[in-house]
């Protein structure tokens, strides 16, 4: 894994979208090749503050993106698990997820995936631990009552299909979830770590993030940013002609 | 990029690289419009998977929703209280010059004047929805006859009747008909005022209290059957008296009825009234404040004289006097300049000053679902202006009606 550490949340959160573009330039998308990004799922679609409505506000009406290239699950599909389903297929017809991105619970869960969950699982229904519905509750008006119990989920197994997985973590309240997942083992009761077993992950944190890690782990990959941020600078632009972008490769691998 | 809409076929166009006016606040969104409505992007993104068929870029100007002048006596030569041959003309000039002001609905107001004018003029008048002939007309003024005789302002004292005999059926016959009418002015001191407020609020019509000499009892009872706007505040009523504050009091009364909001129209144009009693109304009662014009027939034109209805008035720089006196008559000022002038004389928020001309004369006249903000849709009736308040283009039912050249015009 690459584990990038910036000082800050905004830091964090820059690093990674220019991470991001650089992917997405130097795949060279277009007509009929299309780069599949994967995020984790959300609440149901009947709410103003539903996934629909933050991914629309935060992300969609900021960019160009056709509407038909967007696949929400629908949460109040007559049969949720037959909207699992068709999901993993449209997943395959996409040609799997290029990168998926998505952040960690306190509780080390990566998307709806809940501690137990099984690490080769596919997209489902899951019902959700308490933490994550407390959590929740901040769209909610603060009422418990309101938050839904039960959420449709991309499995651990179906984050682990994709060529790339890049997880953001950052705040000290998370920091428990990150040693959990990358200095100890695979365990199904912190499921981010199950990407120990994935070939292209990326973690991108802040300094509160890493608080419970060893000061040795810290030191080592700190010292690798200035290899790491080579990813990041020079910034490509989808304006620039096939061969400048092509050009760039990897500097090295894990 | 292909639109794949299910809805309808019609070209949507999307607003990008400006700050719209929405839940009072400026805000970095684009404004999408289809079928001369304001759409919701995100219902079209999701549930249509539609997109803008044609994207114009606002180069950062502020979109706000068109102003509604309330009370415009008139303008650029042509007086709505004269029963001239050619008013219907007179009528399309003046609704298609006020664009420029960024003007996208009024109330053409009528002066006191004799039933002989009413007669003739009001079926003239009829509501109709704006676009590039002008802006849309909403429904008729009527400020007067039912006035005080000491408080007759610019208005001839040989037209001012009473309603004492027959109360509503002299109101009736007086103006012939009610039918596109919109805001009637009258003195609530008069006997059986109560009686006539009732009937013009049951069929719709909203009442204002203006020219006027009733004290603060009397205009809360007025308000109290179906009162619920007041005219040129200040002009032509009595002055505020700390143990009688009149019709200015109503402002902060405790008497007005639950769930009902009394505005009040205000002339910003620095003549009518000092700034700071602009500032002592605006701060006493801020989501009252209706910004009106009172504009008369030599607005636009050069200074000089004009009429007004049965008078004749002498236009000096901003100032319009009824000839010979120093009596004020309307004004010239144009709605931008009143919005301009009300927001530095206040230093109120850019949204306050917008909304003082767009969504309170909406809430008055209760068609603030349709009129006077950007929410989803609403008529796309909006503005573009520069950060100074100057109206930079006007559009209604989504299409430009007008825009400043670069010659300034």
């Amino acid at each position: 894994m690459k584990l990038i550490i910036l000082e800050t949340y905004s830091q964090a959160s820059e690093w990674a979208a220019k991470y991001i573009r650089n992917r997405i330039v130097q795949f060279g998308p277009g007509p009929g090749r299309f780069f599949t990004l994967g995020l984790p799922t959300g609440l149901p679609r009947d709410h103003p503050e539903s996934y629909h409505s933050f991914m629309w506000n935060n992300f969609f009406k900021h960019i160009d993106i056709s509407p038909e290239n967007v696949h929400i699950m629908d949460g109040n599909a007559p049969d949720l698990q037959a909207e699992c389903d068709a999901f993993e297929e449209k997943i395959k017809a996409a040609g799997g997820i290029e990168l998926f991105v998505g952040g960690i619970g306190p509780d080390g869960h990566v998307a709806f995936n809940e501690p137990g969950s099984s690490l080769v699982s596919r997209t489902r229904v899951k019902t959700l631990a308490v933490d994550t519905i407390l959590a929740n509750a901040r769209f909610f008006d603060g009422d418990l009552s309101k938050v839904p119990t039960m959420a449709l989920t991309v499995g651990v197994g179906t984050v682990m299909d994709a060529r790339e997985v890049m997880i953001l973590i950052t705040g000290a309240h998370k920091a428990f979830a990150l040693y959990k997942a990358i200095e100890e083992g695979v365990n199904h009761m912190w499921t981010v770590s199950a990407f120990q077993q994935h070939p292209n992950t990326v973690f991108v944190c802040d300094e509160d993030a890493t608080l419970e890690l060893r000061v040795k782990t810290v030191k080592y990959f700190k010292g690798l940013m200035l290899v790491h941020n080579k990813l990041v600078e020079p910034l490509y632009s989808m304006k620039e002609t096939g061969a400048e972008r092509s050009q760039s490769k990897k500097p090295y691998s894990d | 990029m292909p639109s794949n809409k299910s809805v309808s076929d019609a070209p949507i166009v999307q607003f990008t690289n400006c700050r719209i006016l929405r839940d009072h606040r400026l805000q970095r969104e684009d404004l999408w419009v289809r079928e001369g409505k304001i759409l919701n992007p995100e219902k079209l993104f999701f549930d249509e998977k539609g997109s803008a068929d044609v994207q114009l870029d606002c180069k950062g100007s502020i979109i706000a929703p068109g102003f509604i002048d309330v009370q415009i006596n008139g303008g650029f030569g042509v007086d709505f209280s004269l029963a001239t041959d050619d008013f219907k003309s007179g009528i399309d000039l003046v609704s298609q010059k006020i664009l420029s002001h960024g003007v996208t609905s009024f109330c053409p107001t009528l002066v006191t004047s004799p039933p002989s004018v009413y007669h003739q003029v009001l079926p003239q008048i009829s509501v109709r929805n704006g676009g590039a002939h002008g802006a849309g007309i909403l429904g008729a003024h009527l400020e007067g006859p039912f006035i005080s005789r000491e408080k007759k302002g610019a208005h001839p004292e040989h037209c001012l009747r009473t309603f004492e005999a027959g109360a509503f059926q002299d109101l009736l016959n007086t103006y012939g008909s009610l039918e596109s009418v919109r805001i009637v002015t009258l003195a609530p001191e008069m006997k059986r005022s109560s009686e006539v407020i009732q009937e013009l609020t049951k069929r719709g019509v909203c009442v204002s209290l203006g020219h006027s000499v009733a004290n603060l009892s009397q205009a809360e009872e007025a308000v109290q059957h179906g009162a619920t706007f007041i005219t040129h505040l200040f002009n032509a009523m009595l002055p505020f008296h700390h143990r009688d504050p009149g019709i200015v009091g109503l402002l902060t009364s405790d008497k007005i009825p639950a769930g009902r909001r009394v505005f009040y129209g205000m002339i910003s144009d620095g003549i009518h009234t000092n700034p700071a009693a602009l500032r002592i109304a605006h701060r006493a009662h801020p989501k009252g404040l209706v910004l009106v014009t009172d504009a008369i027939a030599g607005m636009g034109l050069a200074p000089g004289r004009h009429t007004l209805g049965q008078q004749v008035v002498e236009i000096d720089g901003l100032n319009t006097y009824i000839a010979g006196t120093k009596t004020l008559s309307g004004s010239v000022a144009t709605m931008d300049m009143c919005v301009r002038h009300f927001q530095e004389a206040t230093g109120c928020s850019v949204e306050t000053a917008l909304e003082a001309a767009s969504l309170h004369p909406s809430q008055l006249l209760g068609i603030e679902h349709n009129k006077g903000t950007l929410n989803y849709d609403s008529d796309a009736d909006f503005l573009m202006l520069n950060d100074r308040l100057y109206v930079q283009a006007t559009y209604i039912a989504g299409q430009e009606v007008w825009r400043q050249d670069a010659s300034g015009m």
